[in-house]
């Protein structure tokens, strides 16, 4: 049964929640351009967004940076750069925990501002109360890690997990039986981070893939013409 | 060069009686919807006033329009590419909706549950936002209607820059007039500029500005970069929203909503041409005050046979070199030099362009002695101080306000001679540089300024660029997907879009 819940958690789940993050991205570019927006409530309230707002995204892009290089990255590389497994690890416990209690501060601004202020509340749906919630309580999953990893340092552990990130988007099995001993905080971060997934394309963390990156390069007037620029004139 | 053709506006402020029906009934078209309750595409202000949002001219506070760089370059005043990104998790040169007004309704229903009661019930005003109660409505779209609140509030106003503005807070010195605003639909966006995904784009058959709804992803950054103002973030949608120009309604030939139900019949509308390739160039003029000759600069001659040559060699259809020839708005900015643009100085070059009101004569007038220049009137002895209106549309730059207003005071003189007195007082048109046949076109468009004078647009080519036959059957103007409105109870993509509206009723009777 352990087994079965294990799998089906860890070998199949991820899967699921990936294949609806990324269709559920493309339908909703594809059928919904209208609710693809970031959601600012600047507007209606100012107040203690500076800090929270920089310090929540800041920390977070960091965070996620991190998780994909980390996680992803072969640990050859690391050797090949003279990277030991020991030093990653602490590496990973302080970078990470630096900008972990950056975003804890942001979002905990965040929250009380949702929650709280009226304005805010008013124009909440229930998605956007959720989503920041369930991040919150990822990053909190995510900071107490750390206290565990500080039990072994000898990354053992972290090659585990970055194992089974690999063999999940490289598609090879038994990926699951390799979380089978794993702190259960672990597990539940990792289900929890899976749902997140699952859970982005409804929600207005969509805004993300419209990260404009773009605006750097391109000139600062455009003008738009009528049947596309293909469109041969005064005929 | 490169020739485009745009519909540009001018407001004769001359004429505006500050009804506010232009506001009404753009309002009632454009922005009568959630999320943009606060959001007036027009408004009517009354000057001196610091106006909607509070402060909108003060730059410093809210870094709208450009500014020119030591090498000559323009960078917005947001920014440049790299601090407009930074400032995109939390944005400081937002207003907040307290800038604008917290929308509003009232308890009407009180007024007819209430009981019996000694005095009478009132609906008392109600937040759009939270629904809770408001105890008191601080600010709106005209809050200092006819000189509103007192002059300490009001004199801070931007445009008593250079003026010792002490006396025109007494009651026998105190000025007013009224200014109509809307977007620009500027040469030189500030908020195209600003757009970090690039939603916001001038339509190059009209030069309308639009924000491309399903493009625009809410990073706010327009609404700062507009130094009028007059772009707005829709909360319930989180998206930006503008004045629209009324594409729908000028793409066949009609005016705008404001335009067509103006009673004081003080708008213009009519096609300028323009060298694109000298944006850059005008929109970088060395001094501030440059600024409105070098946007005259840019505006082609359409009667001229190389412009015409080169116009048609660009695309432009033959009706609207024809409406460009005849255009109302080009005869009042370059023929006449009677139309500014507002607060050049920004750098946006805009194409909403006024005509200075005149005013009294005071207090010369009074004294018995009443100051006049050979015939014309002193126009620097009107009541409004032509340094006030200088700053507001030459920045600063008080001889083509002069001349301006000089000329409308000839024309009204020669044309008083002509029907009261019989006389045919040249002189008068002497002094202003104008002749007979120019005051008279003058008179036919300003004064009398029938329906077919004002508005002079052709319609737009839609065939050009088209299949036309493609468009048979489809839906009009719309948001979003087209004809889907996209929305369904179930609401899997966030909130149902349309909350209100006519519903097709789905629910049998049994």
């Amino acid at each position: 049964m352990i087994d079965y819940i294990n799998q089906a958690l860890f070998g199949i789940y991820p899967y699921i929640a990936l294949s609806i993050f990324t269709i559920g991205s493309v339908v909703r570019f594809d059928r919904e351009q209208y609710t693809w927006r970031s959601g600012s409530s600047q507007l209606l309230r100012r107040k203690l967004l500076f800090t929270g707002s920089n310090c929540f995204h800041i920390g977070v892009l960091a965070i996620f940076g991190g998780h994909l290089v980390g996680l992803l990255t072969p640990h050859e590389v690391y050797t090949a750069m003279g990277l030991s497994v020991e030093a990653k690890q602490l590496m990973a416990m302080i970078i990470g925990g630096a900008f972990g209690t950056l975003c804890f501060v942001g979002m905990t601004l965040l929250i009380y501002r949702r929650l709280v202020d009226p304005r805010i509340r008013a124009t909440s749906s229930v998605m956007d109360i959720a989503i920041l919630l369930i991040l919150y309580a990822q990053l909190t999953l995510g900071l107490s890690s750390i206290f565990v990893s500080a039990r072994h340092l000898d990354g053992s552990e972290m090659l585990l997990l970055a194992e089974w990130a690999q063999r999940i988007v490289t598609l090879r099995g038994g990926a699951a039986d390799l979380l089978a001993a794993v702190h259960p905080i672990f597990k539940l971060h990792i289900v929890l981070g899976m749902t997140i997934f699952l859970l982005f394309p409804f929600s207005r963390l969509v805004h993300i893939w419209s990260a404009p990156i773009g605006y750097v390069g391109r000139s600062y007037q455009i003008v738009r013409r009528r049947g596309g620029l293909s469109a041969t004139r005064g005929r | 060069m490169k020739i485009r053709a745009q519909i540009a506006m001018v407001l004769n402020l001359d004429k505006c009686i500050g009804c506010h029906t232009c506001s009404v009934t753009c309002k009632n078209v454009w922005t009568s919807r959630d999320g943009v309750e606060y959001a007036w595409f027009n408004n009517v202000e009354t000057k001196p006033g610091i106006g909607y949002p509070k402060d909108w001219e003060n730059q410093k506070k809210w870094n709208g329009g450009w500014t020119r760089n030591k090498n000559g370059k323009l960078t917005p005043r947001l920014g440049g590419k790299f601090r407009v990104l930074a400032k995109i998790f939390m944005n400081p040169d937002l207003p907040e909706i307290d800038d604008y007004y917290e929308p509003f309704t009232f308890d009407y229903a009180h007024l007819q549950t209430a009981g019996l009661s000694e005095a009478a019930p009132t609906a008392r005003p109600r937040s759009v936002i939270t629904g809770q109660r408001m105890e008191k409505i601080e600010w709106g779209p005209n809050w200092e209607e006819i000189l509103g609140g007192e002059f300490s509030k009001r004199g801070k106003d931007q445009n008593f820059e250079a003026i010792e503005k002490e006396i025109y807070g007494q009651f026998e010195n105190t000025f007013m007039m009224y200014l109509p605003r809307l977007c620009e639909h500027c040469l030189n966006p500030a908020c195209v500029a600003a757009c970090p995904s690039g939603s916001i784009y001038k339509r190059e058959e009209d030069g309308i500005v639009l924000i491309d709804q399903d493009k625009c992803r809410g990073w706010r950054m327009c609404v700062s970069a507009c130094p009028y103002k007059k772009i707005y973030y829709n909360w319930e949608s989180g998206k930006a929203e503008k004045c629209i120009f009324c594409y729908p309604r000028i793409e066949v030939g009609q005016p705008t909503v404001c335009s067509e139900t103006c009673v004081g019949r003080i708008r213009y509308l009519g096609v300028m041409l323009y060298d694109a390739d000298r944006i850059e160039q005008a929109a970088s003029a060395r001094s501030d005050a440059d600024l409105y000759q070098a946007q005259l600069d840019i505006f082609l001659d359409p009667h001229d046979p190389e412009v015409i040559t080169q116009a048609r060699a660009d695309g432009i259809p033959e009706a609207w070199l024809i409406a460009a020839a005849q255009s109302p708005v080009y005869k009042m900015a370059i023929d006449w030099k009677i139309a500014f643009p507002l607060h050049p100085e920004y750098r946006t070059l805009p194409m909403v362009w006024y005509v200075p009101p005149l005013s009294p004569i005071q207090a010369k007038a009074e004294a018995g002695q009443l100051g006049t220049n050979g015939i014309i009137p002193d126009v620097s002895k009107l009541r409004i101080p032509l340094r006030y209106l200088a700053n507001m549309l030459t920045a600063g730059d008080e001889k083509p306000v002069k001349l301006a207003l000089e000329r409308l005071l000839a024309m009204r003189a020669y044309m008083r001679a002509r029907h009261v007195d019989g006389l045919e007082a040249k002189d008068v048109l002497d002094q202003v540089g104008l002749d007979r046949a120019l005051v008279e076109d003058m008179y036919k468009i300003l004064a009398i300024a029938n329906y077919e004078d004002r508005f002079v647009i052709p319609t737009t080519h839609r065939e050009y660029a088209e299949n036309a036959f493609d468009l048979k059957g489809s839906c009009g103007f719309s948001f979003g997907n087209g004809c889907s409105s996209g929305a369904s109870d179930f609401g899997l993509f966030g909130k149902p879009r349309h909350q209100h509206g006519v519903k097709t009723p789905t629910e049998e009777v049994k």
